[in-house]
C-alpha cells in the first residue's frame, strides 16, 4: 500500500511541478510594474528601486524562479498587500470555512445521488429512473450562482425558514472556541448545541446550493456504472447461485461500481474546489474563495498566488486520496504495483 | 416426489429478443427433459440459442429478452409461472449453473473463496467459521492445491482452469438435483478442458446429479452424455440416445455435425464443414430454418408446422424427409 | 450524407426534447443576431424614476436598479454570452486538435511537451485556474476567451491524440506513407478529417459548459465590465436584491443562462446519438 501511495505521488509529481512553474509564470505576467504595484501609487522612483531588489526582480528569470521556489520551501507565500500580514497564515485561518463547506456539499451529494443512481440502474424505467435522468439534464445545466440565489430568495425571503446569507454564524453569536475550525465539530466538542444548531442553519443553504451541482455527475456516473456492472458475467453468475437481493446489490454489484465512481470524483473535486468562490460570494462565506476574491479585485496579487497553489496541492491530495481508496476496493491495482 | 417423473421438463419454451433492429426469435418451442441423475448434451453451432435456452431455464435471461410461451417444469414445480423469489430458492441450491469464460465470470474485487463462503452461508444455513471451513473444504474437492491459499486470491491471480474449478465449487455446494453447465471448457487449453470435463463427470455420479452439458462442440458432447439434444437455429431438430444418434443421425443437421467432427481415424480430409451460416433470427422465417442450408428440401418444407416425429422410442426429429 | 440527413430527422423527431432545444437554439441564435434591433429600450439607458420595478406591461422583465430594462439587457446579452463561449470552444478545438495531432503522430518530444502540458492544467481545479490566469492578465472580454479556452484544451488535446495515435498504424497511413505522402500531408489529409467526429461531439457537449465558466468568471467580477449587458454580471447585480425581495433583477438573466445551457447540453447529446449512435446512454 506504501508502495502504491509512493508510485502515485511519482505520477502527480510532475503535475506539482507544473504547477509551482505555472503560478509563477502567471504572477510575473501582472499587468504593470509588480515593484511599483508593492511600493504603491505615491512612492518615489528610488523606493519602487528598493523594493525591486528586496523582491529580487531585479534578477535573472531563472533565478527569480529559484527564489521562488525557495520561498515555497519555507512555506513563505509572502504577504498581502491589504492586510499586510502573511499570506499563509491568513489562507489557513480561512481554510477550515472552505473545507467544512465543501465536505458538507459532498456528503450531501453522495448521499443523494448514490442511492438514486443505485435505484435507477436497479429498476430501468421506473419513475425513480426517470428522476435521475431529469435530475442529471436539469443539475448539469443549472448555473450555480442562480440556484444560489433562488434558494436565497424562497427560503429566506418567501418562507422565512433559513437565516440570511451571511456567512457562518450571525452577527451576534460569537464563534466557537478553534479546535478543528469547523464550526460544526468545534461547537459539538465545546458541548453547545445552540451553538451547534446555529452554525447548522447557515450552513444548509450553502450546502445545498454546493451539493446540489455535484449530485448531478456522482448521479449519473453511479447510474452508468452499476448498468454496467448488473450486466456483467459475474453478476449473472452471482444471481445463478441464488444469493439474497442484498447481497448481489451491495456486496456484488455496488462494490464494483464504486470503482468507477470513485475515478469520476476527480471532477467533482475539480468543480467543487473552483466553485467554491461563487458560492462564498453568494452567502458572504469568508473562506478562501472569498479571500481570493478580494484580493483579485483588489489587485494583490500575492493572496491570490497563494490560493492558486494551495486549490493546486489540495487537489492533487484528494486525487491521491482518490487513488488510496480505488487500492483498497481494487486488488489488481493493490496487488499488481 | 417419484423419481421416475423427469426432473427437468422444458415444453415448448420460446424466446424472443427485443432489439433496435428488430425482434430475435431466439428459441422456438424448444422441448426436450432430462432425468434424475443422467447427463444430457445440448450441441449446434454458435448463436442456435442453447445458452438462451439454459439461461431460460434458470431464469436468468437478459432483460431484453422475454419468454413467450412455454413451461419449466422442475421437480414437479413450473420455474415460469412462479415469482423470481421462488426461483431464487432453487438457484444454487437444487438448479445451478456454471458458465463460459470463468475469469470474468467471478467476481473480480473478491477473493474467490470468499465468493464460495457467500453461497454455502446462502443456502447451507452455515455461519463464521464453519462457513469458511467448508468453503475450504470445497476447494479441495474440485482439486485446487493448496487451498487456504487460493481461497484468499482474486480471480486476475487465478488461471482459467482454476476459476472454472472455484466456478464448479460455488455450483456443487449444495449439492443440487441439476446442474447446467454452459460451455464449461470452452476457451481453455486441451488438457484443462478434459480436466474439467472428468471432475463434473466424477462429480455428476457420486452425487447423482443430473447434468445439462451444452457445448458447441459435438466431441465433447457425445464423449459425455447419456442423451444428446442438437438444436439449430433455436428449434430442437433432432434428440436421441447418444450411442444411437451418432450411428444413425436421422436429421441432415446432425449428419453434417458428425461429419464435421473430427474423430479418431479420420483425417482432415474427411471432415466437412456445414455450408451457409445459421440463418438471421430476425422477421418471418420459414417454418424449418435449416431449410436454407438443406440439399434434401422439398416444396412441402415450407408448410407450416414443423413437424416432430418420435421415430422409435427416445428418437426424435424435425424434419420431413428424415434420412 | 443521405443517411446522415435521415438520421438526423430521425434524432429530432424521436426526441420531442431535443426538437425543443433546436427551436431554442434558433431563438437565441435569432436574438443574438438581431437582439439589438428589436431590444424594445436601449440597454444601456437608465431611468432614475424607474428603478426597481417589478415585471409590468411597460417592461416586461423589470428594471434594475438604476432602471435600466432587464428584457432589453436580457435580449441584447445574448449575442456577448454567447460570441464568448463559441469563440472559446472554438479557440480550444483548434489549439487542442493541432496540438493533440501532432503529439499522437509524431510520438517523442513532441508528445512529451503536449503531455506535460495537459497534465499542468489537469493539475489544477479548472475553475481556479481560469481564476488565476484573470487575475495575473487583468478582466477583459478577450481574457476570459482565452482562460475558458485554456482550460478547455486538455480535453481535446487527449481526443485528438488518442484519435490519431489509435490509426497511426493503420493500412490507409501506410499506403499513403508508401505512395510517397509527406508527413505533414499525411497527417492533415488522411489523420486530422478522422478525429473530426468525436472532436465535434466533444465540442457541442462543451458548449454549455463554456457558457456556465465564462458567465461565472463575470459573475465574480473577473469578466466583462458593468455596464455592459452579460447575463453572469446581470445575476451578479441582482444578487444583492435578492434578499430584499426584488427577484426579477437576477432571475431572468439567470433563467435565460440556464435555458442556454440546458438546450446546448440537449443538443450536444443529440450530437453525441446523431455521430456515434453507440456511446447513447
Ligand atoms: N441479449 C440478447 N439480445 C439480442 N439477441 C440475443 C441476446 N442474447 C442472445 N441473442 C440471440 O439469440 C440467439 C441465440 O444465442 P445463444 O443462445 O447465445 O447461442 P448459443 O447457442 O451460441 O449459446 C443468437 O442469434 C443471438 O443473437
Ligand atoms: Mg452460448
Amino acid at each position: 500500500m506504501l508502495r502504491m501511495i509512493g508510485r502515485r505521488l511519482a505520477i502527480a509529481t510532475p503535475g506539482i511541478i507544473g504547477v509551482i512553474v505555472v503560478t509563477f509564470l502567471l504572477n510575473r505576467a501582472l499587468p504593470g510594474d509588480p515593484a511599483a504595484y508593492f511600493a504603491g501609487p505615491a512612492a518615489t522612483r528610488q523606493a519602487i528601486e528598493e523594493i525591486r531588489v528586496k523582491l529580487g526582480l531585479d534578477r535573472s528569470l531563472p533565478e527569480q524562479f529559484a527564489l521562488f521556489v525557495r520561498d515555497l520551501a519555507r512555506g513563505e507565500l509572502g504577504t498581502s498587500l491589504t492586510s499586510g500580514q502573511p499570506v499563509l497564515a491568513e489562507l489557513l485561518a480561512r481554510l477550515p470555512a472552505s473545507l467544512e463547506l465543501t465536505l458538507c456539499a459532498l456528503l450531501f451529494a453522495v448521499a443523494v445521488a448514490l442511492p438514486l443512481g443505485i435505484l435507477a440502474a436497479a429498476r430501468p424505467g421506473s419513475w425513480i429512473d426517470h428522476l435521475t435522468r431529469v435530475i442529471v439534464t436539469a443539475g448539469n445545466s443549472l448555473p450555480i450562482f442562480f440556484t444560489g440565489l433562488l434558494l436565497v430568495y424562497v427560503f429566506y425571503y418567501l418562507l422565512g425558514l433559513a437565516p440570511p446569507p451571511l456567512g457562518r454564524l450571525d452577527p451576534f453569536a460569537s464563534a466557537p472556541r478553534t479546535v478543528t475550525g469547523a464550526y460544526l465539530i468545534d461547537s459539538l466538542l465545546m458541548g453547545d448545541p445552540a451553538l451547534f444548531w446555529a452554525s447548522a442553519r447557515q450552513m444548509i443553504l450553502p450546502t445545498l446550493t454546493l451539493g446540489v451541482a455535484v449530485l448531478a455527475p456522482i448521479a449519473r456516473m453511479t447510474r452508468a456504472a452499476m448498468l454496467g456492472v448488473l450486466s456483467s458475467d459475474f453478476m449473472r453468475t452471482a444471481r445463478a447461485s441464488g444469493l439474497s437481493p442484498a447481497t448481489l446489490l451491495y456486496v456484488y454489484a455496488l462494490r464494483n461500481a464504486l470503482l468507477p465512481v470513485l475515478t469520476s470524483l476527480g471532477g467533482v473535486f475539480s468543480f467543487l474546489l473552483g466553485v467554491n468562490v461563487v458560492v462564498e460570494k453568494i452567502f458572504a462565506w469568508p473562506g478562501i474563495g472569498s479571500y481570493a476574491l478580494e484580493a483579485v479585485l483588489a489587485s494583490d496579487y500575492a493572496p491570490v498566488q497563494g490560493y492558486v497553489l494551495m486549490m493546486a496541492s489540495l487537489y492533487v491530495l484528494l486525487n491521491l486520496l482518490i487513488d488510496v481508496l480505488y487500492g483498497v476496493i481494487d486488488p489488481r491495482i493493490r496487488i499488481e504495483t | 416426489m417419484s423419481e421416475t417423473a423427469p426432473l427437468l421438463t422444458v415444453e415448448d419454451l420460446s424466446v424472443e429478443f427485443r432489439t433496435r433492429d428488430g425482434i430475435v426469435r431466439a428459441v422456438d418451442r424448444v422441448s426436450f427433459d432430462v432425468r434424475w441423475g443422467e447427463t444430457v448434451g445440448v450441441v449446434g453451432e454458435s448463436g442456435s440459442g442453447k445458452s438462451v435456452t439454459a439461461l431460460a431455464i434458470m431464469g436468468l435471461l437478459h432483460p431484453a429478452g422475454r419468454v413467450t410461451d412455454g413451461r419449466v417444469i422442475f421437480r414437479g414445480v413450473d420455474l415460469l409461472a412462479g415469482g423470481e423469489g421462488q426461483r431464487r430458492r432453487y438457484r444454487g441450491r437444487e438448479l445451478s449453473m456454471i458458465f463460459q469464460s470463468p475469469r470474468t465470470a467471478l467476481n473480480p474485487i473478491r477473493p474467490v473463496g470468499k465468493q464460495i463462503e457467500d453461497v454455502v452461508r446462502r443456502h447451507a444455513d452455515l455461519a463464521g467459521t464453519r462457513a469458511r471451513d467448508r468453503a475450504l473444504g470445497l476447494l479441495a474437492e474440485v482439486q485446487i492445491p493448496d487451498p487456504g491459499r487460493s481461497y484468499q486470491a482474486y480471480p486476475f491471480e487465478l488461471s482459467g482452469g482454476v476459476c472454472q474449478r472455484v466456478m464448479i465449487a460455488m455450483a456443487v455446494a449444495c449439492v443440487p438435483a441439476l446442474l447446467i453447465a454452459d460451455e464449461p471448457a470452452t476457451g481453455l487449453d486441451v488438457t484443462t478442458q478434459a480436466a474439467i470435463l472428468d471432475l463434473l463427470k466424477q462429480f455428476a455420479q457420486e452425487r447423482r446429479m443430473a447434468t445439462l452439458l451444452i457445448s458447441h462442440d459435438l466431441a465433447v458432447i457425445g464423449e459425455r452424455s447419456d442423451r444428446i439434444v442438437v438444436m439449430h437455429a433455436g428449434h430442437v431438430v433432432e434428440m436421441a440416445r447418444t450411442a444411437e444418434l451418432f450411428r444413425a443421425p436421422r436429421h441432415p443437421y446432425t449428419a453434417r455435425l458428425i461429419a464435421s467432427t473430427p474423430r479418431p481415424g479420420a483425417t482432415l480430409g474427411d471432415l466437412k464443414p456445414i455450408p451457409g451460416g445459421v440463418p438471421d433470427l430476425r422477421g418471418n422465417l420459414p417454418p424449418c430454418r435449416y431449410r436454407a442450408r438443406c440439399d434434401r428440401a422439398i416444396p412441402a418444407c415450407d408448410e407450416p408446422p414443423l413437424p416432430r416425429v418420435e421415430l422409435t422410442p427416445g428418437h426424435t426429429v424435425a424434419c420431413r424427409v428424415p434420412l | 450524407m443521405r443517411q446522415l440527413l435521415r438520421h438526423g430527422r430521425y434524432v429530432l423527431t424521436e426526441n420531442r426534447l431535443t426538437l425543443g432545444a433546436f427551436a431554442l437554439l434558433l431563438v437565441f441564435v435569432g436574438l443574438a443576431l438581431v437582439g439589438p434591433w428589436i431590444a424594445p429600450y436601449d440597454p444601456l439607458a437608465t431611468a432614475a424614476a424607474h428603478k426597481l420595478e417589478p415585471p409590468s406591461r411597460a417592461h416586461w422583465f423589470g428594471t434594475d436598479h438604476v432602471g435600466r430594462d432587464i428584457l432589453s439587457r436580457v435580449i441584447v446579452a445574448t449575442r456577448l454570452d454567447l460570441a464568448i463561449a463559441l469563440s472559446a470552444v472554438a479557440l480550444s478545438f483548434v489549439l487542442g486538435s493541432v496540438a493533440g495531432a501532432c503529439a499522437g503522430f509524431f510520438g517523442g518530444w513532441t508528445e512529451r511537451v503536449v503531455s506535460r502540458l495537459v497534465d499542468t492544467i489537469m493539475a489544477f481545479p479548472l475553475f481556479v485556474l481560469a481564476m488565476g490566469i484573470i487575475a495575473a492578465v487583468g478582466t477583459s472580454v478577450v481574457n476570459i476567451i482565452y482562460a475558458t479556452a485554456i482550460i478547455n484544451f486538455p480535453f481535446y488535446a487527449r481526443l485528438a491524440r488518442a484519435e490519431v495515435n489509435v490509426r497511426r498504424e493503420a493500412g490507409f497511413v501506410e499506403a499513403a506513407r508508401l505512395s510517397g505522402n509527406s508527413s505533414a500531408r499525411i497527417l492533415a489529409a488522411h489523420l486530422f478529417p478522422n478525429c473530426l467526429p468525436p472532436m465535434t461531439v466533444q465540442a457541442s457537449l462543451n458548449m454549455g459548459w463554456a457558457i456556465l465558466n465564462s458567465a461565472g468568471l463575470s459573475f465574480i467580477g473577473l469578466g466583462v465590465r458593468p455596464p455592459t449587458p452579460e447575463w453572469g454580471i446581470m445575476v451578479a447585480d441582482g444578487s444583492a436584491f435578492m434578499v430584499s425581495g426584488e427577484w426579477w433583477i437576477a432571475f431572468f438573466p439567470g433563467l435565460a443562462l440556464m435555458l442556454a445551457v440546458f438546450c446546448f447540453n440537449l443538443l450536444g447529446d443529440a450530437v453525441r446519438d446523431l455521430i456515434d449512435p453507440r456511446r447513447r446512454t
